[in-house]
């Protein structure tokens, strides 16, 4: 069984057996424009909950995406280095970051579920 | 995701396309005191990419137009004119343009901007200057030719670009003359009743044409050169990405007071001519750094891998032991589909070719210097070949 939490910075992460796999939203995507450039963390790094993981360019501007629990990166997307447009495309599919093993999944309860998550869109406006 | 969401500023200036911008879906932002579109639904890169291929149209109502007319009429208004800038302008036709440079006393540049001798009179100048520095650059022009040049605001006209391969012929659909007009020539015509200056000009690096018009018909004229499929809207986004492209500066970046001419390698705009009567503000200066060649040169940059250096990265030597420069302008070259960049850089260092580092994300990021521009400039000159269709 996977779940799906959303920040309010805009990350998304699939979380099955203890493994998370971290992307932009839809929302992230239409915000940046085309993205065509992206940095991943190192393989085995260790991330604490709210360090800047990794780096989104698009024709516009650089932005960071920051990660949304702590734990160690176990996987990295290299088909997204390739071809950085999937995070327009497919932002919640094939355009996935990495993946974090999680250090503790309580912190995902401080994220927002789906439904949550697309109250706050709507706040945004 | 850090917020990248665009707000607004209060009390921005307007162009009168503003309304058709947002109908479009134009974002909204703000640009040198005017709200401006920095791209529509196609998006920064389709933009770009459709201008490259087909016919874009821009809003550059927000740049500065104006006329200069000499009080005395005994005066040649071009002559008067090129005590402020270092371009041959007393030499130019009625109807031919010429891109120059506003120079400070130092010889630091002010602003960039187009001269064209006007062709519905003898003697007067037609002059469009850039968005953010435009109040001061009237101020300097007024103030140097006080009492001998009426400088006129064409605060009632819009400008807009219709840029790329199909400019022409969607163009001409139109108005058919603009067909004979080669690269920096225009044309004072009539449309409708409605008084048009139309130049083969453009800032893209592609064929096409500058239109000024009265403030009240552009949006009517806009929507009759978009009801060409070939025509798509541009957005400030992508018109940024085609002069970086196309190796063309941006004031506020690539020119400043700081920089003169020499250092940002605009030599072929100071003619022969002038520099023999070195008669151009700061022209002690500048011609040194002619006769001994400048400390620093803009130059071309490309990043080996695809991390985009913007403005502000510090260029090292390959080794980070020693700081070499400073990007001026960056981004990505949808055309050329890779990073691409320009930057000032110690003139040892500036050879196309010379390996480099840039400082990006506190690591350094190999590079190297490389001749502009980026993609070829297809400008309609006099040798060109009649084009194709």
């Amino acid at each position: 069984m996977s779940m799906i939490r959303f920040s309010k910075d805009h990350e998304w992460i699939r979380v099955e057996d203890g493994k998370g796999v971290i992307g932009i939203t839809d929302y992230a995507q239409a915000q940046l424009g085309d993205v065509v450039f992206v940095e991943l963390p190192e393989m085995g790094a260790t991330l604490m909950k709210g360090d800047e993981a990794a780096v989104v360019e698009s024709v516009k501007a650089a932005s960071e995406l920051y990660a949304p629990v702590s734990g160690e990166v176990s996987a990295l997307n290299q088909a997204l280095v390739d071809d950085p447009a999937l995070a327009n495309s497919q932002p919640m599919d094939d355009g996935w970051f990495f993946e974090i093993t999680l250090n503790d999944l309580t912190e995902l309860d401080e994220l927002l579920d789906d439904e949550a998550y697309e109250a706050y869109l709507a706040e945004l406006g | 995701m850090t917020d990248c969401g665009t707000t607004t500023a209060p009390k921005l200036l307007e162009t009168p396309l503003n309304a058709l911008h947002r109908e479009m879906g134009g974002q909204m932002v703000a640009f040198a005191g005017y709200e401006m579109p920095v791209q529509f639904p196609m998006g920064i890169k389709g933009e770009h990419l459709h201008c490259r291929q087909k016919a874009g149209l821009f809003d550059v109502s927000h740049m500065g137009q104006a006329m200069l007319d000499p009080i005395n009429p005994e005066d040649d208004i071009a002559r008067l004119f090129e005590e402020l800038v270092p371009g041959a302008i007393a030499t130019l036709k009625p109807g031919q343009m010429r891109y120059s440079l506003l120079l400070d006393d130092t010889g630091g540049i002010l602003d960039d901007l187009m001269i064209t001798r006007r062709a519905d009179r003898e003697n007067g100048l037609f002059i469009v200057v850039n968005a953010g520095p435009r109040l001061g650059d009237f101020a300097h022009i007024r103030s140097r030719l006080a009492g001998r040049a009426r400088l006129s605001l064409c605060d009632d006209r819009a400008l807009l670009a219709l840029q790329g391969p199909d400019a022409s012929d969607v163009l001409a659909a139109i108005i058919p003359a603009c067909r004979d007009l080669l690269f920096m020539e225009a044309l004072w015509t009539s449309l409708d009743g409605l008084d048009l200056i139309i130049s083969r000009s453009g800032y893209t690096g592609e064929d096409g044409f500058e239109i000024s018009l009265p403030a009240a018909h552009a949006e009517s004229f806009a929507r009759r050169l978009l009801a060409d499929e070939r025509v798509a809207p541009i957005g400030l986004g992508a018109r940024d990405s085609l002069r970086l492209e196309a190796g063309l500066c941006l004031y506020g970046q690539d020119l400043s007071p700081e920089i003169t001419p020499v250092e940002a390698d605009l030599l072929w705009a100071i003619p022969k001519a002038r520099r023999d009567r070195a008669d151009f503000p700061g022209a002690g200066r500048i011609l040194g750094q002619i006769a001994e060649g400048p400390a620093r040169k803009r130059v071309g940059i490309s990043p080996d891998d695809r991390t985009i250096a913007r403005d502000g990265t510090a260029i090292y030597s390959p080794d980070g032991t020693q700081k070499l420069g400073i990007i001026t302008s960056g981004g990505f070259g949808p055309t050329v589909n890779a990073p691409v960049a320009m930057g000032l850089i110690d003139a040892k260092a500036a050879t196309p070719g010379t390996d480099i580092a840039l400082m990006v994300r506190g690591k350094l990021r190999k590079a190297h210097v490389k001749a502009l521009p980026f993609v070829t400039q297809n400008y309609v000159r006099k040798s060109s070949k009649p084009k194709q269709g």
